[in-house]
């Protein structure tokens, strides 16, 4: 059967459904469709004109579609670009990645900066810790490492370039994933706060926007095609095994069955509200380095502390994160951040 | 009874590393009883070009959920999916999203 006309310009043959609204559109009339959404979402992010705004950069499908969008709506909003690329010391995959970020740094004529965990972190690469957590647990536990100092790496890069913003790629399947993922953890913390997806400037730490957190990951995949992209598109030797794998798996079972549901996921989680029983108590400021902390010692801090103390998982699972043991480490796990001016009060 | 057909099949995103890392295929399809659709064209390609883990690339009779498919760069969704009956030089891609990593939760 043949393909249905554009439901924008009645022209074209229609290319795609979009799973939002059901609407056939032409490639087009997608693109457009696509970067009229992702204005609508940088404008709500308040980017206002003068932002310096520093883009997580890793190679990858989802920074490749955010940074030429951003790059063409640039003068429109009046923003500065930064790339910021994380080098979290994975031998074979990273090295790859970087080299597709410089080549995309070069042609898009944007300035790039590269941050490396093994300078930031006490030496630490992913491989390090990924030998350092092995048979430490049923699922590989160097993923959950790697988001949390990924996350403050490119904060980091950020300040190094003066950014006033953080803009990452995540699109709404990622979404949708880690509210699947908080849900399955029973994290209770991350759910009270917007089902986990975060909030701007939350101690101390740069605004932060995803411009693509309404496109699906199916819509980002088809702009990077009918746009002619090139992305690097190998896996992270240890994704495999990472836990988001599950969800990941889970979402795509759904969004099979109705189309929707990936968007539908994210919005319930904006709308959550714990019972009051539930809600844990506000976050304070870690000790170390100040940043936003529900415990003595802020994630980040409390996984490195553990890596140097040759007891890796004692920030990972419930109840024993962060607590401080009898006798002084040999390297205490310092994250180098400056320490904001003042405590957040909540 | 369906003629033989030269269809372009294509495979991106990562896809291409269970094809040899090939990403561009001319394909003679033979002349046989059933016709060509996505369906006898996906059993065609595990056969002959899939070099490694069809689990990866196929799940039943159908691809992988996560993989994309394109027929002459329109959705399959929108022209019947595996029903689609393949016509002299289609052009029919393969997008895998299934990779990388994410930035933490």
């Amino acid at each position: 059967m043949p393909a249905p006309q554009c439901a924008s310009c009645h022209k074209a043959r229609a290319a795609l459904r979009r799973p939002c609204s059901g609407q056939a559109l032409c490639g087009t009339c997608f693109c457009a469709a696509f970067e009229a959404e992702v204005l609508h979402t940088v404008v709500a992010g308040r980017l206002l004109p003068g932002a310096v705004v520093a883009v997580g950069a890793s190679g990858g499908k989802d920074s490749t579609v955010l940074a030429h969008v951003l790059r063409e709506l640039a003068p429109r909003l009046g923003i500065s670009l930064q790339l910021v690329a994380v080098d979290e010391g994975i031998g074979g995959y990273r090295d790859a990645a970087l080299a597709a970020v410089r080549r995309q740094a070069a042609r898009w004529e944007l300035p790039l900066t590269v941050v490396a965990y093994e300078d930031l972190f006490g030496g630490w690469t992913m491989d390090a810790v990924a030998r350092s957590t092995a048979g430490s647990g049923r699922s590989r536990s160097c993923c959950t490492f790697c988001g949390v100092l990924r996350r403050r790496a490119l904060e980091e890069g950020a300040r190094l370039v003066g950014a006033t913003h953080v803009v990452t790629g995540h699109n709404a399947d990622d979404m949708a994933e880690t509210v699947l993922m908080n849900f399955l953890r029973g994290d209770a913390g991350r759910l009270a706060r917007g089902g986990g997806l975060g909030s701007p400037g939350e101690g101390g730490a740069l605004p932060r926007c995803r411009p693509l957190q309404l496109a699906s990951q199916k819509e980002v995949v088809l702009y990077a095609h009918f746009r002619r992209l090139d992305y690097f598109s190998e896996e992270c030797v240890y994704a495999p095994e990472a836990f988001r794998g599950h969800a990941r798996h889970l979402l795509k079972l759904l969004e099979a069955a109705r189309p929707s549901a990936v968007l539908d996921l994210v919005h319930s989680a904006e709308r959550l509200a714990l019972a009051p029983a539930a809600r844990p108590p506000p976050p304070g400021a870690c000790s170390r380095c100040g940043a936003l902390a529900s415990r003595a010692l802020c994630q980040a801090c409390a996984l490195l502390d553990g890596l140097d103390r040759g007891r890796p998982r004692l920030a990972i699972g419930k109840g024993r994160r962060g607590r401080d043991e009898g006798g002084t480490p040999r390297e205490p796990g310092r994250v180098r951040t400056p320490v904001p001016e003042a405590v957040p009060t909540f | 009874m369906a003629a033989p057909l030269s269809v372009e099949v294509e495979f991106g995103g990562g896809a291409e590393l269970l094809f040899d890392g090939v990403k561009k295929h001319q394909v003679t399809l033979p002349g046989q009883k059933e016709p060509w659709d996505i369906r006898n064209l996906l059993v065609w390609i595990k056969k002959n070009l899939l070099k490694e883990r069809p689990e990866l690339f196929m799940q039943g009779d159908s691809v992988r959920p996560g993989i994309l498919v394109l027929i002459n760069d329109a959705d399959w969704e929108l022209l019947g999916e595996l029903d689609y009956q393949l016509q002299d030089q289609d052009s029919v891609l393969f997008i895998s999203t299934l990779h990388g990593h994410q930035m933490g939760s």
